[in-house]
């Protein structure tokens, strides 16, 4: 802080105009700013053509003022946290289930030639193709959308884990074992902070396809959670919420792919 | 003084590196009392690493034992402890994370860990890295951090591959002269192979040459110097003469398979 209050008082707006931080929030007020805009003119033009006034509620003014309405109702939250729930499960069981095999996958390398093929075959399949088998069998909803999501974000989790090991330096194990490691000092002590980075990458592509299945798994069956939220408004016509709904996701979508960001960076031990 | 050291036996080692490679070395004998510190020097490519990782446990003989005190080394153990030819460090740790990783493996206090690497760093002198990670660092730097990865152990087997030979000239003299006190007054025993003659001298109690192909020792030689030992005495440079001249003649060794063949 001080030093931005110095500079400042030097006279040094300008410097503080140029520094990264500013400026990458100027670059996303900005961004923000022409959506806003290309927005307000779609909802104008809805508006004033009588073929689409029904629809003026997809605006930005509407769905803005929707927002506190939903806030009061609790919608959002409630949105949030059901489908927060199934979203953290699912992401739970992928890591637990991807890391390890991804280990083996890196470590054994009849483990390897055997499973690539048949693992490469399931991940091509769309997990949403998965739904109806879901349905039949897991009892509940909330398990069948969970396990969705963690079939959707298996994949990349356990690849990242896999490719990071392939990575590791072969010494290092040589190292640590001369140095009167055991198995579980290996796997702590050099595996784990060797291919952190990798796995968090993983994750955070996981996120993303996680995120994108959730929406449209939750059209169905469920009473509760952001697909819900959007389902839901569509068929009571009540546009401006469905678009606050939308904008939500998106927003807490960027927010918690920011959060892996910081933690990939974090985890990063590679220099330039 | 206890002595922790241990008496080596090497016996009929031999070793190759698959079917279809050559005898790395073959059949090689070789005894080491306790306390020793003892040189190998050699042609590169003679098999000296080879026999080092043997020696450490993580590499296997094809044939014939190693045994410490009387028990075969079959495997790693921080009992002998071996500083590889590259630092290879954990990039992810710091100076002081390196150094006390080998101790976090095993059954130590905080307390104790962080008194052996202060004590070790100092050593090597890289005090003002201590909180640095060790990418930051020179490869003469990242080398001595190895060493005090190995010495923190105190092992009753120290084995070092070509320890100093990417450090200058001043900081490897006084390396030299540390290591082999700290053996000498721990009482450890050092195998150390280097392509240094002047090494060989100044740290070991004795010298020997491997040659040939497949290798094998071809000659030795005592260094029967007292501490300390400086590279311009004149006992010094006598021996040095000498081993130079040993080594020389190594260098014109025929195996005897050869031999018989060509007569
Ligand atoms: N992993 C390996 N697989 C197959 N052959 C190897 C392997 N490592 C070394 N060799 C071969 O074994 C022989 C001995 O190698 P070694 O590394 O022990 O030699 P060195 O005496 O330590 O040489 P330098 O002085 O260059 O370090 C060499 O001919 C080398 O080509
Ligand atoms: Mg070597």
């Amino acid at each position: 802080m001080s030093v931005a209050v110095t500079t400042a008082q030097e006279g040094g707006i300008c410097r503080l105009m140029k520094h990264p931080v500013v400026q990458n929030i100027g670059w996303a007020a900005g961004g923000i700013a022409i959506l806003a805009i290309l927005w307000s003119i779609a909802g104008y033009l809805l508006v004033n053509d009588p073929s689409t006034k029904n629809f003026a509620k997809f605006g930005l003014v509407p769905t803005l003022k929707a927002f506190p309405e939903l806030w009061e109702m609790g919608k959002i939250q409630n949105a949030l946290a059901a489908s927060g729930y199934r979203l953290g499960m699912g992401l739970l069981i992928a890591i637990v289930i991807g890391v390890p095999i991804g280990i083996l996958m890196g470590r054994v390398k009849w483990f390897r030639d055997y499973t690539n093929s048949p693992f490469q075959f399931v991940r091509m399949i769309s997990p949403l193709s998965w739904m109806p088998i879901a349905v039949l069998v897991f009892a509940t909803w909330n398990g069948s959308i969970i396990f969705l999501i963690a079939i959707a974000a298996v994949w990349p989790i356990m690849f990242a884990t896999a490719a990071g090991l392939a990575k590791v330096d072969p010494n290092w194990f040589k190292v640590a074992r001369n140095l009167g490691a055991r198995p579980w000092h290996i796997l702590t002590k050099v595996i784990m902070p060797a291919i952190s980075f990798d796995v968090f990458s993983g994750m955070r592509l996981a996120l993303g396809v996680a995120w994108i299945v959730i929406v449209p798994a939750e059209y169905l069956g469920v009473t509760s959670g952001l697909g819900y939220s959007i389902k839901d408004a569509r068929e009571t016509l009540s546009y401006d919420h469905l678009t606050a709904m939308v904008v939500t996701i998106g927003i807490v979508g960027y927010f918690l792919d920011s959060i892996l960001v910081v933690i990939i960076n974090r985890s990063s031990w590679h220099r330039g | 003084m206890a002595i922790r050291g241990t008496e080596i036996k090497i016996q009929g080692l031999t070793h190759r590196y698959g079917s279809r490679s050559g005898v790395t070395f073959n059949r090689v004998d070789l005894v080491s009392p306790p306390g020793e510190a003892l040189a190998i020097i050699g042609r590169s490519g003679c098999g000296k690493s080879t026999l080092l990782h043997i020696l450490a446990g993580v590499l296997k003989p094809t044939e014939g034992k190693v045994l410490l005190n009387g028990t075969e080394i079959t495997a790693p153990s921080p009992r002998w402890v071996m500083m590889f030819q590259a630092p290879h460090l954990f990039p992810w740790m710091t100076v002081t994370q390196n150094v006390g990783v080998g101790l976090s493996f095993g059954r130590w206090s905080k307390q104790e860990i962080a008194e052996r690497v202060t004590e070790a760093i100092k050593l090597v002198e890289l005090q003002e890295f201590a909180t640095a990670n060790v990418q930051d660092l020179s490869g003469g730097q990242q080398q001595r951090v190895a060493l005090a990865r190995s010495l923190v152990m105190e092992p009753e087997l120290l084995l070092l591959d070509e320890p100093f030979s990417a450090l200058d000239a001043f900081t490897r003299a006084s390396l030299q002269k540390d290591v082999r006190s700290i053996a000498k007054r721990k009482g450890f025993n050092i195998v150390f192979v280097t392509h240094d003659i002047d090494e060989a001298v100044i740290m070991g109690d004795r010298a020997v040459i491997m040659a040939g192909s497949p290798g094998n020792i071809v000659h030795e030689l005592d260094i029967d110097l007292p501490d300390p030992r400086d590279r311009h005495d004149d006992a010094v440079q006598a021996l040095r003469t000498r081993l130079m001249a040993t080594f020389q003649e190594a260098a014109n060794y025929t195996k005897p398979q050869s031999a018989t063949l060509a007569a």
